[in-house]
This record gives C-alpha cells, structure tokens and sequence, in this order.
C-alpha cells in the first residue's frame, strides 16, 4: 500500500515539473514583459530596468526557472502582482475556507447522489427514475455561478432567510469573535464552542455549498444507478432475495458495498473539478477563499500566483486520487492486493 | 424496452445494427427525456441559424445601446426585460446563440481534428509513439480541463477566441485516449489481420476499417462535450475570462446583470437559463445513447 502512494506521489511530481516549465515559460514568454505588468502603466523606463533586475528578470530563462523551482521548495513561492504579498501566504490564509466549503459540498453532493441513485433502482424505468434521471442530468448542466445567482434570488430576495455574500456576519466579530485553534473557522467556532459564530457560518454556508454540490451530486447519483444496476443483476444479491432478506437490508447493505468503489472513483475526479468550481461559487457568494483570490489573479495576469495555482490546482488532484485509492482499498480487498502487488 | 432486452442477448451490436440514424430515432421514441433534450438541441440550432433575423430588436442584440429604456422588467414590448443598457435581452440570446455554437462546435471539431489521429497513431503503431503520446496526454489529464483553460486565457489575453483555443488545447487528449483505446482493441480483429496479411497499406487499413467502426464513442462523447463547452465557454466569459462587452456572450450578460440580481432579476436569470437549457438538452441526448451503447446498463 505505502509503496503504490509513494509511486503514485512520485510520478505526480513529475507531472507537476513539468507543468510549472510550461506554465513557467507560458508566464515569460506571452505578456511580452512581466515587469511592465508588475510595475502598472505608469512605470518610466528605468523603473522598469530596476524592476526587471530587482526580480531577476534579465537573466537567462533556465536559471529564473532553476531559481523559481529552489525557491518552491524553500517556501518563497515569489510575491502576488496584485497584493505584493508573498504567494504562499495569500493561498495558505485562504485555503481553511476553500476547504471548508469544498468538503461541505462534497459531503452533500456524495450523501445526497447515493441516496438518489439507490432510489432510482428501485423501479428502473419508471417515474421516479426518470425524475431522478432529470434531476441528476440538470445538476450536471447547471451553470455553477447561475444557480449560485438564482438561490441568492430566491434565498435572500425573496424569502429572507439566508445571508447572501461572506463566510461570516460583520457582527461575529464584536458579539463573539472567533478562537483560532486550526484555521478552519468554522470548525474552529464549533470545538470552542462559540454557538453564535457556528450558527451563523452554517447559514452563510448553506448557499454556496448547495451551489456547489449539484455537479457532484449529479455525476454520483449516476454512477450510482449504474452500478447499483449491474450489481443487482448478481447471483449474491438474487440469493439474498431467495432466502427472503428484507429489501432494504439487501439494497443499503448488501448490494450498495459492491456498487460503491466506481462512486469513490467519481467523487474524487468532481472533488478535483469542484476545486475549478469554487472559482465561480466563492465570488457569486463572496467568499473569502483561493478561489476568488485566484479569478482576480487571472485577470490581473498575476503570474507568481498563476504558478501557484497550477500547482495547486495539480496537487488537488493528485490528493483526490489518492484518497479515493485508499478508501476503495479499504472497501474492497481485491484492489487492495491488486495495489499491493501490481505497482 | 424491448429493443434493449433483445439486444442484451446478442452481445456483437454491429451484427443487427440497423444504422446510427434509424438507431437513433428508435431510441427517441422509447425515451422522452432524450427526445426532449433533442427539441432543446434542435430549439438552440434554430436560434444559431437564424437568431438575427428572429430577434425583435436585431441591432440591440449586437450591442446598439438604448439607454432610456434601461433595467425594464419582462413586458410585452420586451419578453425577457432590457439589460442596464437598454438593449433587449431576448434579441441579445438570440444573436448571442450563434457565437456559442460555433465556439462550441469549433472547439470538439479542433480537439477531434488533434486528438483522433494521434489516438490512431498511437493505438495501431504502440510502441515509443504510444508511450510518448500517452505521457503528454497524463500530464493533460492531471489537471481539470477547465482550470487548464483558464490558466491558457489569463496568460493569452481574455477573448472569445483565445477561449476557444484554450479550451481544444485541453480537450484534445480526452479523444486521443478514447480513440486510442478503441484502436487497440480492433487492431487485433481477424478481418484488419486479414487486410494486413494480403498487404494492403496502414493509411488504408487505419481509416477505412479501424477508425470507421471506432466512431460511436467518440461521437457519444462529441455530443456531451458540445455542451459542456456551451458551459466552459460561458464560465470563462463570466469571470471575465472569455468574451469581452459589448459580445453578446451569455456567460457575460450573467456577469454584466450580476450586480442588480435582487432589484433586476431578468437581466442574468434568462442568459444562465440559456446556458443550461443548451447542456442540458446535449447532457440528456449523450446520456440517453451512452445507455444503449453500454450493456452494463442495458439491463433494466
């Protein structure tokens, strides 16, 4: 097991060089002069010359990318364009609440997808798989940013019940501002035990967080019904229907074990997707989080931040995998001997 | 459903295929929400071909402004309302259905166009092409496409066309490795053996009798993509990273209406519900074909 994640890890990191040398050369190559993008408009031409040594800019294409690749694993990932802050920091102060609304929606998406899914077998063909069918199918099609714009319409225009925009309200931070034990606010509010930031979150959380799951939770409920269906059609679960189990024990017990490694397996790919995903959701709901900082990085072509967001974006992905490997390892033994002896 | 139990007991398809379009057209009449997706499809095609013409104000739908009749709700002048420009916002989805589509269509025809013969290529030949093709094609799939895109776009400059570019840059590898695979499998089918063994020539075999018969996936996966196109096309625009005011792109109506969305509601709901309608109809159709051509699901 530990040496199919360190191949995993391994071959990943090659992936990764060789995607920040792209991205890298993209960044030198395509805004003709990156200082002139650093130093704004305005710059006279030896500000530019200063600014161009200042950040090594004058030397040769193979030592700046050398000096960019020491400085990723030193911790100097270079300063944001925008915030003149160094990159690492802006993503790593980000980061709790990007996860935090990412996991949520993710939870949602795989609890809400399988249920679905499992009562979509229930009569195959019939009406309420076909509402089911309709419903998955529309999730995946939605426009993340639109429905995140229609539940804000209809959430807090219309009914008033929920707060649109941010992860807290302004008052949290006068009436019960919260402890950092983590980062994580949210959780953080929960295992102090500070009740009114925690109720508070959750509101704000509800929103983007629907937004947000109704990709995965499309692709899931599919996948689900798919496996679900070839599974039912097995000798076991015929056998089990003989000797007379009860319907539900056979479908949530039984059946839905064998159906579920190829639901793991989508529900990592959309965690990776739903990492794109957030760009949009956290700036419909202003959500302070990578995703906004990383839309606005793109539009002002902050390529210090650009880099970091590929490799992040990469390393989603990687984690994603690996966490579906393990789980699916940890469900089925025949993929975990497969792992064992095949890499 | 009887179509589908039939063809459970006869596990070789091309042997009772009566021919994609016939095919088709059974499909539809079994399964309403495919038929429905194909009336949204066919609803959007009409509105490309000929949204200019139908549009109620066409020049406002290019981008003439009408200021003093800015932010005016659906009436009977209007049918969907006028954005903060005064333009009218059925004419502007109209005219803009046009430029989705071809982006759309261009974007799977380019990504195709790279990705089929180098998947044939790679899948008849093996060998260090396979190997070298298949390790540019990972580091592709080690990234969501969409994230790929829009790194593409930061650094290329927002525009409809650089997202178009961006996005069959990072599409492509999907059909190589679609077509790859199915290369593979029929390359060692006794008739290409036979073919082989009486000598005809690679540019003749790989074509006519290989790719020919590996055809159905790639264009179930055409149809899906077209739509998830339509959709990362209009993510971009809405972020600011693909067309740019005064293009009547929808993901840019949705971004442009954004601000007023609790005092003007019409102005970003009805571009988004043109979005989805467009995935959504392609979503159903693809779905609806996948099921028939995977007999894991055949069975119901």
């Amino acid at each position: 097991m530990w040496r199919f994640i360190a191949s995993r890890i391994g071959s990943a990191l090659l992936v990764l060089l060789v995607l920040t040398l792209v991205v890298f050369i993209f960044t030198r190559v395509i805004p003709s002069d990156p200082a002139v993008v650093y130093a704004g408009p305005k710059a006279t031409p030896d500000m530019l010359e200063r600014i161009r040594s200042e950040l090594g800019f004058d030397r040769p294409l193979p030592i700046q990318y050398f000096d960019y690749l020491k400085g990723l694993v030193t911790g100097d990932w270079g300063n944001s364009l925008s915030t003149r802050r160094p990159v690492l920091m802006e993503f790593a102060t980000r980061l709790p609440a990007t996860l935090e609304l990412l996991f949520a929606a993710i939870a949602f998406g795989l609890v809400a997808g399988v249920i679905l899914g499992v009562l979509a077998v229930r009569r195959p063909g019939k009406l309420l798989d076909g509402c089911i069918r309709f419903l998955a199918i529309g999730g995946i099609s939605m426009p993340a940013f639109w429905l995140g714009l229609l539940l804000q319409v209809l959430f807090v225009g219309g009914l008033g019940t929920l707060p649109a925009t941010g992860q807290f309200s302004k008052e949290v931070d006068y009436v019960a501002p919260i402890d950092s034990v983590t980062g994580f606010a949210l959780f953080d509010a929960f295992i102090t035990g500070n009740w009114v930031a925690w109720s508070d979150g959750l509101a704000h959380l509800i929103l983007p967080m629907l937004t947000l799951a109704a990709y995965p939770m499309g692709l899931i409920a599919r996948m689900t019904r798919a496996s679900m269906l070839e599974v039912q059609s097995q000798d076991y679960i015929f056998t089990a229907n003989a000797y007379g189990l009860r319907d539900r024990l056979i479908k949530w017990r039984l059946a839905l074990k064998n159906a579920i490694p190829p639901t793991l397996t989508v529900t990592g790919l959309s965690a990776a997707y739903a990492l794109t995903g957030t760009f949009f959701v956290e700036v419909v709901f202003n959500w302070p989080g990578i995703g906004q900082f990383a839309a606005n990085a793109m539009l002002a072509v902050d390529y210090p931040s650009i880099l970091a967001i590929t490799i992040l974006g990469a390393a989603a992905y990687l984690v994603a995998n690996l966490i579906v490997d393990i789980l699916q390892a940890r469900i089925d033994p025949r993929i975990r001997e497969a792992q064992g002896a095949g890499s | 459903m009887s179509i589908l139990t039939t063809s459970t007991k006869l596990p070789d398809f091309a042997s009772m295929d009566p021919g994609p379009f016939r095919r088709m057209l059974r499909v539809l009449g079994k399964d309403r929400l495919a038929l429905f997706g194909v009336i949204l499809i066919i609803l959007v095609l009409v509105a490309a071909a000929l949204g200019q013409w139908i549009a109620p104000y066409p020049e406002e739908g290019f981008g003439v402004t009408n200021v003093p009749n800015r932010n005016l709700a659906p009436s009977f002048e209007h049918l969907l309302g006028t954005d903060q420009l005064g333009r009218d916002i059925l004419s502007r989805i109209l005219v803009g259905a046009r430029p989705a589509m071809t982006v759309a269509l261009g974007v799977v025809a380019l990504a195709a166009v790279i990705g089929i013969p180098l998947g044939a290529i790679a899948g008849y030949r093996g060998g260090w092409i396979d190997n070298l093709l298949m390790r540019v094609t990972e580091i592709f799939q080690a990234f969501p496409p969409l994230l790929l895109a829009m790194i593409m776009v930061a650094l290329l400059g927002p525009s409809l066309q650089n997202a178009g570019i961006a996005l069959a840059i990072s599409w492509w590898p999907w059909y190589s490795r679609l077509v790859r695979a199915e290369v593979r499998t029929l390359r060692e089918r006794s008739y290409v053996e036979a073919a082989r063994s009486i000598g005809v020539s690679a540019w003749i075999i790989v074509p006519r009798h290989i790719l020919r018969n590996s055809l159905t996936p790639v264009l179930v996966q055409a149809t899906v993509d077209i739509g998830t196109v339509v959709l990362a096309a209009g993510s971009l625009a809405f972020i600011g990273l693909g067309a740019q005011p005064p293009e009547p792109d929808w993901g840019l109506m949705i971004a442009e209406g954004r601000g007023v969305i609790f005092t003007h509601w019409w102005i970003s709901t009805f571009p988004g519900l043109a979005i989805f309608v467009t995935v959504l109809g392609f979503n159903l159709l693809g779905d609806s074909i996948r099921d028939i051509l995977d007999p894991r699901q055949v069975k119901r």
